[in-house]
Parts: structure tokens; sequence; C-alpha cells
């Protein structure tokens, strides 16, 4: 398997990571991060609304959002950014976002075993203490292979 | 006829169609917005897909008039969504006054062999209230 160690800046791979493919569509950037855990930001945007009247985030971005930020936890619990992938992931959506404010993603890698890593975390527009989102998710560990069946 | 496309579901270039039996049928082709590890769907781009399913679903049934609020979402990621186009389909479970249980699935090659599926529930709610506090697909 090839992990790739994180280095001395470990931003520079997560950034690189998220200027492409669907996290460059969702604009994502890596805010805060620590030893088992990191925080990316959406800033809001009315193309990801959606309803067109409201101007409310739909809940796909912020799913993708909480998807990517649990990927980037555990890259930083491993230290390396071993190839893994998403078993399931369950995102409870307490409350509307507010239209216009950024959506904050916080992810938190609790335990990892050899094949298995689990997370938890949650979304907030702007005040951690009132959450938009909760999140629980697993996810496995790969070989780093082109395959199309997952183990 | 077929509920409207939300400005996520256009940004996103999901293409509503109906199959055989006249059920709403899903389709996001691969492309670079999309892509998640090198070569594969991102799994975020997946679940907005398999959320977006569940509403249209919902809708029809239930009307425009009633704002739909999602409640949450599980997602089981089954096998690894590749650069071709991705097929999504919903079923209700139980529809009630207030809720809906919906089960989605999403294919590439055989429905029988799903890449993802979703436990979705959403809030149906039929008071009229204001624009802020609603949530629509």
């Amino acid at each position: 398997m090839l992990d790739l160690p994180l280095g001395a800046d470990p931003t520079v791979f997560v950034r690189l990571a998220l200027a492409r493919g669907h996290c460059q569509l969702l604009n994502l950037s890596l805010s805060h991060y620590g030893d088992d855990w990191c925080e990316l930001t959406m800033p809001y945007a009315a193309r990801l609304a959606g309803d067109t009247e409201s101007g409310i985030i739909a809940s796909g971005p912020i799913f993708a959002l909480l998807d990517m930020a649990s990927g980037m936890s555990i890259g930083f619990a491993n230290g390396a950014l071993k190839p893994r992938v998403t078993l399931d992931l369950r995102v409870d959506y307490l409350r509307p976002a507010k239209p216009g404010s950024a959506i904050i993603g916080r992810s938190h890698c609790y335990r990892r075993t050899k094949s298995v890593a689990f997370v938890r975390g949650f979304a907030h527009d702007g005040d951690a203490e009132r959450p938009v989102a909760q999140m629980a998710g697993t996810f496995m560990f790969i070989e780093d292979t082109p395959e199309t069946e997952q183990p | 006829m077929t509920a409207a496309l939300s400005p996520y579901a256009q940004t996103m270039g999901f293409v509503a169609t109906r199959d055989d039996e006249d059920r709403i049928i899903l389709l996001m082709d691969f492309d670079d917005d999309k892509s998640g590890r090198p070569g594969f769907i991102h799994g975020g781009a997946l679940a907005g897909l398999l959320e977006t399913t569940a509403y249209m679903t919902v809708i029809e049934v239930v009307g425009e008039g009633p704002r739909l609020k999602p409640i949450n979402c599980t997602m089981t990621y089954m096998r690894a969504g590749v650069e071709k186009r991705t097929y999504a389909r919903a079923t209700i479970e139980r529809l009630g006054k207030r809720i809906a249980n919906v089960e989605v699935i999403a294919w590439q090659e055989d429905p029988n062999k799903p890449i993802a599926m979703a436990q979705i529930n959403v809030l149906i709610d039929r008071a009229v209230q204001p624009a802020s506090e609603n949530l629509r697909p």
C-alpha cells in the first residue's frame, strides 16, 4: 500500500486535494486542523441552493463538505494519506443554514483500527454551539490499486 | 410532469427522466465537478444525487404545495463509482402525513449491482411558513 506522508507542512497536500474535482466546485478550503481533526469552510453560493426563493443551501453540499472533512481528519490522524473509501456516512440536518453565510464542517477521527476509521463531526454557519448538521461515519483503508469493487 | 430542479441540482447537471414503469430516474454524467480521488466519483456528489432523487420522488406524490425539509440521510457506499453515467431511483417505503421514509439506490451498469444506497427521512411541512424557515431539495 502506498502511504503518502503528509510531510513538514501537511496543509500543502490538503490544499492540493481541495483545489480539484467536486471540492473545487464547492470551493472548499482548509480553515483549521489538529492532530486528529480538521475544519473545512464552504463559502455561500446561490448556485448551491436547494430552492431559488429561500436561497437556503441544499443538503447535498453540506453532506459533501462533511464527507471531505471526514477524510481529511483521518489523514491528519494517520499523519499520512492512506487510500480509503467511505463505508457509510450519516448526516442529520438540524436546521437550515443561513443564506449568505459560509458553512464550516468539522470532523474528528476518534478511532482507527488496521482497516477502519471512525469519525464524527458537525457543520455550523457561524456559531459552533448551534450546528446546522451532525455527522457520523466510517471509512475503510484500501489498497491503492485501480479497482471497481470495494473490499 | 416532474418537479423543477433546484439550483444545486442544475449546477450538478442532474437530469430527470423516467423508466419503463414511469418511475423518476435521475442521471448524473461524470465530469471533473463530480470527481473525488482521481478516477472515481466523490461520495458527496453521489449523496447529492440520491437526496435530490428522494426529494423529487416525494414531491411527485405530495405535490408542490408542502415544503420538504431534510431530516437526515444515511449513505452506504457499496462499490466505487467510476467515470461513467450514474442512475438513481427512489422508493418511498412509507408516506405519512408528516414524514416520508425513502430508500434510494444508485447504479452505473446494472440496477442489481448498486454502487450506493441511501436511507433518507424527509419532513413534509404542509403549513405555510416564512421562506427563511423552509428548505427545498
